[in-house]
């Protein structure tokens, strides 16, 4: 079947299997920030922004995303940058694998939450795992970047 | 969790000191805090990792896996497989070289035993390979592999690693497997490996010991869960040679043993590393480059093959599970005398990593205490129809020290010691050596070694801080059923396998004044990259940016066995160390010759040669052009290639404290606060060396207190998703300390030992203690789940010793009475 997504501001004709879910078609269309890591929505590391929120794209169905906006990671490459600045200053980036899903979702949270406490950090990102870094870096990088955007 | 167990208070830890060599760092790239130098691009999403990079035209592999735990191939009937648009090829263990190997990293001749074919008449596990599919897509594949009509015979299955020594089941009668070199290879006993070693009498001085500790604890298999599962993709270049992408941790290994199993010629194999999704010793190993590779030789098409994360789970490797029993005798007053390992370790249904994970559950270990007049080691490693075990971060020494150090924390009850000043007394310092070392190496003897570094005291003094120890008092109640409580235990690694591992790196001055450094190190999501850049920046006398870094490519690095056995700062590093001090000794003479001056009478600084009488001066960035373009006759490539072997592998050390907080109503423990003090000689980047100890720690409590890998009563997996198999999450913490201590190790590169695995031994063990603080029961069965935790407080409260340690008075009791 065919579906018309925005995905990152630019108008993408694709092709999908019913019952395909979004990451493999975003991967296939050259999208391949969006990680594929562990197939049952519980590591986020295919996270998108669906008009502006989080979800996991491996556990989308595709054919939902029809005539919708999707932001990947490139989609927000300045603010993404920005942020990466604060974690590769920590060495929490570690592998990288998890770090676009997990990044977007940072970014969702600083739309979402005015002033969060580090056990918000904690809650909102908790779906984001992480094997390499045992998170104590990037809750430090969060809070530092969080810090500088009220500067 | 609560924000009240992430109270920094709670703990009365000071404030956390300047960093590691803040005042004293005299480097001025080495030692300190630099960005990763792939880190911005991974955030952004570039296209790095193996599978973001495969041709657009590759075909898709699929594989049809076993499921049973042990049969034998009756027949394979691929004709309606065949039949479907779009597939290329069905490939079965006929079409596979019968050539045995092992898919086990390790150097040549390798420890393990070559007891594997890519494909086999005989499927031992559930998930083990019975056929290869390749097809123009991957929906297309997937349809075919299920229309591949398979018929077994299925065999009883040994399930139980208690039950397969000698069992009348023998999992590999093959007559073509062997062992490389003896390693006590006993197949028709369902041995993969064997090793015994005595020194002293140890019978006779436990015999002797006024005190006696026996223990044993089983620790159950665990999984690496990198965030990027196993991939690779093939295709043949222009040549015709076979070119092979994969997350591998071992470039060289892969393509050594792959010409083995494919019988082609290693000349004709290229095996390229790009960025890798995280290893921990997971990616140690072949999994799935063979059968890409027999697609693209069957086909001449490019091939790849992503693994599904069931299929990391079912069919790749986990760590190895064991029992661990431990003997000490001792002195009333704590002096060890004598020290007793031994080992059933299992090793699923082939023997990768069999004979050396378990001999450095001994060899990394029992060094601690090395103040005994006799010790012994001793065990086997058996097959069993389970997915195979192999590498995993700590590789043995966790489950060695999860024996160790539950007995000596049984050794200070009986004696009514502080287990802390019990290990202080009868640990290893600096200037002391074990004969361990000298006895045990991995799969070989051991090489003598003195400890020229070792800051063990410091980290205790530190650690008993940052955690506030107070012997009198490591067990209170918080809150009704709330039981706060703390353990500790130490430990100790290595840095390198000595005289088997190599690294080697090639350093190349550049139009511009840049560096090229080509190493063969393997990053593997650590900072390789970023820290061997540091050492050649460091020697070279210029900045990070003036360092191009270019690693893990067979055809155009230069050799290293990869990264494993926390070699990589060590080996790789001192390597990268004496390419850059070569090369600065190269540019130094040439550009005295072009200065018309001695070598000696050259001043190199701040990226400029002086001559000493101060007349003539040349800058590296014009230097480098004139080398390349403008010296007529004099034009030459100032390079330099070393290579480093380790004579020795010193060891990083830790001590760990915790406190956790045990829930007696529920058995849920949490933990508080893991604070840890490591010693890893100079760390070269002290921000990426405390990252990667602190995500040691959390895979180490995670195999603490929940993550197991469980079977059905047949045989099939049932922690096959990361549902069933949960991994530690942001909220699944309190809090996570860790410092470095100063240290220096005069063998290492500008000091450095090891960071990778020192960080994930000490969890399993210092939680245990702190539960037997609290509940005077000894948990032996890991992980300690709820279920378990609560036997032990219920055993605990029958026996009235749980509450006895508690602060302050030791009348109340827990749990409470409602």
């Amino acid at each position: 079947m065919k579906l018309t997504i925005t995905i990152n501001g630019k108008n993408e004709l694709l092709e999908c299997a019913p019952g395909e879910m979004l990451t493999e078609v975003l991967r296939r269309a050259g999208y391949v920030e969006v990680k594929k890591g562990c197939d049952t929505g519980n590591c986020g590391a295919c996270t998108v922004l669906l008009e502006g929120k989080p979800v996991l794209s491996c556990s989308y169905l595709a054919a939902r995303a029809d005539g919708k906006n999707i932001t990947t990671i490139q989609g927000r490459v300045d603010e993404a940058r920005r942020f990466a600045q604060f974690l590769t200053a920590e060495g929490a980036d570690q592998c990288g694998f998890c770090a676009p899903g997990f990044t977007l979702t940072v970014l969702a949270m600083r739309d979402e939450l005015a002033n969060p406490s580090e056990a918000d950090i904690r809650h909102y990102l908790a779906g984001n795992l992480c094997r390499c870094s045992g998170y104590e870096g990037q809750i430090r990088a969060i809070k530092n970047y969080l810090e500088a955007q009220h500067e | 969790m609560s924000e009240q167990h992430r109270d920094p208070s709670a703990s009365g830890a000071p404030a956390r000191p300047a960093p590691a060599l803040s005042a004293t760092n005299k480097f001025h790239v080495v030692a300190h805090d630099l960005p990763k130098v792939d880190g911005e691009g991974l955030v952004l999403g570039r296209p790095a990792y193996t599978d973001d990079l495969a041709p657009a035209n590759a075909l898709y592999v699929k594989l049809v896996r076993s499921p049973h735990a042990f049969a034998r191939i009756v027949s394979i009937d691929a004709a309606v497989a065949l039949a479907l648009p779009g597939v290329a090829c069905v490939l079965t263990w006929k079409d596979c070289p019968r050539v045995p190997y092992t898919r086990a990293g390790q150097g040549n001749p390798e420890p393990s035993p070559h007891d594997r074919f890519i494909l086999d008449e005989f499927v031992r596990y559930v998930g083990d390979e019975v056929a290869v599919i390749a097809a123009e897509d991957e929906a297309t594949a997937e349809k075919a592999a299920a229309f591949v009509a398979v018929k077994y015979e299925v065999l009883e299955p040994v399930l139980n690693f208690e039950n397969a020594l000698d069992n009348p089941i023998i999992l590999h009668p093959e007559p073509e497997i062997h062992e490389m070199f003896p390693i006590g290879f006993e197949p028709k006993r369902n041995i993969a490996a064997a090793y015994h070693m005595e020194l002293g009498d140890v019978e006779a001085e436990i015999a002797a010991s006024p005190v006696k500790i026996e223990t044993t604890v089983h620790t159950q298999a665990q999984q690496h869960v990198a965030m990027e599962p196993h991939v690779a993709f093939s295709y043949l270049d222009v040549h015709g040679r076979l070119v092979i992408y994969t997350s591998t941790q071992n470039p060289w290994h892969t393509r050594r043993l792959l010409g083995l199993a494919l019988q082609k010629p290693i000349r004709e194999i290229r095996i390229v590393k790009p960025r890798i999704g995280g290893g921990f010793g997971g990616k140690q190993q072949i999994h799935v480059e063979p059968f890409v590779a027999m697609v693209t030789l069957k086909t001449g098409r490019p091939a790849r093959l992503a693994l599904t994360r069931r299929e990391v789970f079912e069919a790749t490797f986990t760590r190895h599970e064991m029992r661990v029993s431990v003997r000490l005798g001792a002195d009333p007053n704590g002096h060890l005398r004598a020290i007793d390992m031994q080992i059933l370790s299992n090793t699923g249904a082939y023997g990768e990593h069999a004979l050396t994970t378990f001999m450095v559950a001994g060899s990394k270990t029992l060094p601690l205490y090395n103040k005994i007049a006799a010790v012994r080691f001793g065990g086997h490693v058996v097959y069993t129809n389970k997915v195979s075990a192999g590498a995993y971060r700590g590789y043995g020494a966790i489950q060695g020290l999860t024996g160790l150090e539950a007995a000596m924390d049984e050794l200070a009850h009986k004696i009514g010691m502080d287990p802390v000043e019990l290990r202080r007394m009868n640990m290893i310092h600096e200037g002391e050596t074990s004969d361990v070392f000298r006895i045990m190496g991995e799969g070989t003897e051991g090489v003598a070694m003195t400890i020229e570094s070792c800051k063990l005291e410091e980290c205790i003094a530190r650690g008993k801080e940052l955690i506030g120890w107070d012997p009198a008092r490591l067990v209170r109640e918080v809150a009704p059923g709330k039981l706060r409580t703390k353990g500790m235990a130490i430990a100790m690694q290595g840095s390198g396998i000595p005289l088997i591992d190599m690294g080697s790196a090639r350093v190349e001055f550049q139009d511009g004044g840049f560096f090229k450094l080509h190493v063969g190190a393997t990053d593997l999501g650590t900072g390789s990259d970023t820290i061997l850049a540091q050492i050649a920046a460091e020697e070279l006398g210029v900045e990070m940016k003036d360092i191009v870094v270019h690693s893990s490519d067979t055809d155009h690095t230069p050799f290293d066995v990869g990264a494993y056995a926390s070699s990589t700062t060590y080996v790789s590093g001192s390597a990268v160390q004496r390419a850059a001090r070569s090369l600065r000794e190269e540019l130094i003479a040439a550009a005295a010759r072009k200065l018309g001056a001695a070598p000696g009478d050259i001043v190199y600084e701040n990226k400029n040669f002086r001559s000493a009488d101060g007349k003539n001066t040349l800058s590296l960035d014009d230097f480098s052009f004139d080398t390349l373009y403008h010296d007529g006759a004099a034009m030459q490539t100032i390079a330099a290639t070393e290579s480093f072997s380790g004579e020795k592998s010193p060891p990083p050390y830790m001590a760990a404290f915790v406190e956790i907080e045990i829930d007696t109503e529920t058995g849920k423990v949490d933990v508080v606060h893991y604070a840890a003090v490591a010693d890893v000689g100079t760390p070269i980047s002290p921000m990426l060396a405390k990252v990667q100890i602190e995500g040691g720690i959390l895979q180490g409590i995670g195999m603490a207190l929940y993550e197991n890998v469980r079977y059905s009563e047949k045989g099939h997996m049932l922690s096959h998703n990361m549902m069933t198999y949960p991994i530690p999450s942001r909220e699944d913490v309190g809090r996570i300390t860790v410092e470095i201590v100063d240290s220096y190790e005069p063998s290492g590169p500008f000091g450095a030992k090891s960071a990778g695995e020192i960080g994930i031994d000490t969890p399993p063990s210092a939680i245990a203690n702190a539960i037997r603080n609290a509940t005077g029961v000894r948990l032996t069965e890991y992980p300690f789940t709820p279920e378990r935790v609560l036997a032990a407080i219920r055993a605990g409260a029958a026996s009235g010793s749980i509450g006895s340690r508690l602060e302050g008075a030791g009348a109340r009791t827990a749990p409470r009475a409602k």
